[in-house]
């Protein structure tokens, strides 16, 4: 078995098939990095896979996944400040947390140098929005590398680095979820360990690291000349693809690159390409000549125009006599550049040069959206929480698992914006409200990523709400981190912080728990939660069973359990399927309800909610 | 060689990562270049989980477009159909393992559970040789994966990967007593 820790320290050269994600730990390793910070979230995890498959004391750097981006970056931040070499990596919504500490980098002087890694997600594959944060960089004056592939993940993480640490400035590598997951054989270079020097070199002269405002002018002067540096330095990672073609040109970069030479796979005259590796800033010699020797030329960008306006206004800067065309559509910003989706924008203005997507033979599929696990602690919560309550009271829910009550047969959980803002949300819902209550969701990894000012607020301004926390011991969407309740961080055993004792320590009086399964008791607890004339707490906890059934698989005594149902009891009232809803149980034609062995873990949470008690812990086999 | 494309599709839990990464590797054993991309995140619980295998110099984009894939792989009998009806190639082939996780509409009583013969007719009308895989004594159900690769191996339907190319990429990946048992059903289930 290839051992993906050994590999990624190997120190003679090698090829190996990696995603973008393991790509990235091996360039790290070879930059030298010595700093790594990040909060999981999807398209990046598998980054902190790569690295925890390195044993601790191998690792030639420091990991940890940090409470949340603001504090991650800060971590890095102050890293880079001691002479460190160090990397930030997070979703790209984490940018938005991280913002207040991450528009100051570029304005300081980062003497180790730092890559900020954002794994930006078009398309909104499992992110709240498909914001492009390449405007973000723009206000932050951050150079931004986009990476197509793993091969160039590898190669262009390197050159942030060398700029980074050159210039004792941030860059930014800007992955999109499949480049993160993509995979390809990349030729690695050998790596040659150095001894650390871990001597800290924090100097105050290197600033001023203090926002006194007669040093604003000079601290952007300076993030704006690394930016004009940037321009230079980094416009090699750029490429032009000359098909011999005078007329048409198209600019692009990342994914889009890779879509537009499938879409254009047929084509017997192909345009000229000018692919960016450097997307902020532009680098404006190689793009003015490219519009001069074509006569039109096709901005093809996915999300925003960033470059669309900024190409525009440099042929107009430069009097170039070339036709433009960026965004023509509503939908050209909308959407995940794929191989279709270039080819129908493509096509739209050069129909002859692209094949538009096959159509799809009329099929009746039901869809198939994620749902909660078999035996999830959640699904227990959402039953009994539905009986608590009215069909007029509020719900508003948090990032998590425990988004997916919106479905039915939930249906909780009708609001729903970003990490931690259910507390406030719901805040704000509670006003001139006195009939309709309000109850919100909170995970326990999210109430310490950006849960607490909310819950703090609520009680520094009486507000009358209920919050329930669905504590189940992990950060489990984002493939079960340990959080500051685990007992556990990335490296080593820690002391715990229970989140009942920091709310019994924020002064929450009205505090009621449960262990979710208790599903009697837990209808019982909402509903004088929501009575209570206060800010009040239901804490709903049952470990994650996605995690303890892997965990009990891995043991040698594991014994699979199931449950059955009794087709003499059963009298289809389809209570544990339709409302309950566990994945489990499939209805047969005849309205039979059937238990899926493939699916059922027997943890029994479903027997209490048989009114004919037709279902039972299953015998053995 | 032009391109080759592996479409896989199942239910998040089905076991579609691993039985991806041996295709991969077999490939890449087999010298074939290769690209792809799995879903990763909430998709997979329990929701519709696709890889994409792409092999070819020609193949730039890990995604496969509409139509083109030359091979369909399904875990799940849902899935099977959603994946022939817009991704499946004409002339191409569809594998899938002939069980049901009842999507929730299914479950609410909302929508028809997908028929076998539904999976038939949409191959006929692309096109497309479906082949039903079913093992009935399978030591547990998440290796119903390896039943199919088993079925993708006898049936030559990937060119150019042979049995040492799987057997070799199985060993990259697993080792001890789970790649004994994994290799055992590659080489002696019933597929049909």
């Amino acid at each position: 078995m290839k051992a993906m820790g050994e590999m990624l320290l190997r120190q003679e050269s090698f090829s190996e098939i990696v995603m973008g994600n393991t790509a990235l730990v091996r360039s790290m390793v070879e930059a030298g990095t010595r700093v790594i910070t990040a909060y999981p979230g999807s398209p990046t995890p598998e980054i902190a896979t790569a690295i925890g498959s390195i044993p601790r004391q191998r690792r030639p750097f420091y990991f940890e996944f940090s409470i949340n981006e603001k504090v991650a970056t800060e971590v890095a931040f102050g890293a880079a400040l001691n002479g460190h070499l160090s990397t930030v990596f997070f979703k790209s919504v984490g940018l938005n947390v991280a913002a207040d500490t991450f528009v100051q980098l570029s304005l300081m002087n980062l003497i180790g140098g730092m890559v900020v890694v954002l794994g930006d997600d078009p398309g909104a594959n499992s992110s709240q929005n498909e914001q492009d944060n390449r405007h973000l960089a723009r206000m932050a004056y951050t150079p931004v590398l986009e990476p197509a592939d793993p091969a160039e993940v590898y190669r262009f993480y390197r050159a942030a680095a060398d700029l980074a640490r050159k210039r004792c400035m941030p860059v930014i590598l800007r992955l999109t979820t499949h480049v993160c997951h993509a995979k390809q054989k990349v030729a690695f270079d050998g790596w040659r360990p150095s001894e650390p020097d871990n001597t800290p070199r924090f100097d105050p002269a290197n600033g001023s690291y203090i926002p006194l405002a007669h040093m604003v002018a000079p601290k952007k002067t300076r993030a704006l000349a690394n930016l004009a540096a940037a321009e230079e330095e980094l416009a090699g990672l750029n490429t032009r693809v000359d098909n011999g073609e005078r007329r048409r040109g198209v600019i692009t970069s990342g994914l889009p690159y890779l879509s537009l030479l499938d879409a254009i796979g047929a084509a017997v005259q192909k345009p000229d390409i000018l692919k960016l590796g450097l997307v902020y800033p532009l680098a404006r010699r190689q793009v003015a000549d490219f519009l001069r020797s074509h006569r039109q030329v096709k901005v093809l960008e996915e999300l925003d125009d960033i470059l669309e306006h900024e190409i525009k206004a440099l042929a107009f800067d430069e009097k170039i006599d070339v036709e433009i065309v960026g965004k023509t559509d509503t939908g050209d910003w909308i959407g995940e550049y794929t191989p279709d989706k270039t080819a129908a924008v493509l096509g739209s203005l050069w129909p002859e040069l692209v094949t538009l997507p096959a159509s799809a033979v009329e099929a009746q599929v039901p869809e198939r959206p994620p749902q909660l696990c078999p035996g999830c602690g959640h699904r227990s919560a959402f039953f009994a929480v539905k009986q608590a309550l009215s069909r007029d009271d509020i719900t508003v829910a948090d990032i998590g698992c425990h988004t997916l009550g919106y479905l039915p047969p939930y249906e909780i959980g009708q609001v729903l914006a970003c990490m931690g803002a259910s507390t406030g949300i719901g805040s704000g819902l509670a006003l001139f409200n006195d009939r309709r209550p309000v109850v919100v969701f909170l995970g326990d990894s999210t109430f310490f990523h950006a849960g607490l000012p909310g819950i703090v607020n609520a009680l520094f301004n009486r507000h009358d709400i209920t919050l329930i926390l669905m504590e189940n011991g992990t950060t489990a969407m984002t493939g079960h981190q340990d959080h500051p309740a685990s007992g556990r961080n990335f490296n080593d055993v820690t002391d715990v912080i229970p989140v009942r004792q920091v709310l019994e320590g924020l002064g929450v009086k009205n505090l009621y728990e449960t262990d979710a399964y208790r599903q009697a008791e837990l209808v019982d607890l909402v509903r004088r939660a929501v009575a209570d004339d206060a800010f009040a707490v239901v804490i709903a906890r049952h470990p994650c069973m996605l995690k303890f059934t892997r965990e009990q698989r891995r043991k040698p005594d594991y014994r699979p359990r199931r449950v059955a149902v009794d087709p003499q009891t059963c009298d289809r009232r389809h209570v544990c399927i339709a409302r309950f809803g566990c994945p489990t149980f499939s209805r047969g034609p005849d309205g039979a309800v059937a238990v899926n062995p493939d699916l059922c873990i027997g943890d029994g949470s479903c027997v209490q909610t048989c009114p004919v008690k037709a279902i039972s812990p299953a015998k053995s086999s | 060689m032009s391109v080759f494309n592996i479409y896989l599709i199942g239910v998040g839990g089905q076991g579609i990562g691993l039985l991806s990464e041996i295709i991969l590797r077999a490939a890449d054993h087999a010298g074939h270049p290769v690209r792809a991309v799995d879903t990763h995140g909430l998709a997979q619980r329990g929701g519709s989980v696709v890889s994409q295998i792409r092999l070819g110099a020609a193949a730039h984009s890990p995604l496969i477009r509409a139509g083109e894939a030359h091979l369909v792989v399904a875990l799940e009998r849902h899935e099977a159909l959603r994946a022939v009806a817009r991704m499946a190639r004409p002339g191409g082939t569809l594998v899938y393992y002939d069980t049901v996780w009842q999507p929730l509409p299914v479950r609410l009583g909302r929508d028809q559970e997908v028929s076998a013969a539904a999976v038939a007719e949409a191959c006929r009308r692309r096109r497309v040789s479906p082949l039903r895989v079913r093992v009935d004594d399978l030591p547990e159900a998440r290796m119903q994966n390896m039943a199919v690769l088993a079925c993708l191996h006898r049936r030559g339907l990937i060119p150019g990967l042979s049995e040492a190319h799987y057997m070799t990429a199985m060993a990259d990946l697993m080792a001890g007593d789970m790649l004994a048992r994994n290799r055992r059903i590659f080489q002696t289930a019933t597929t049909g």
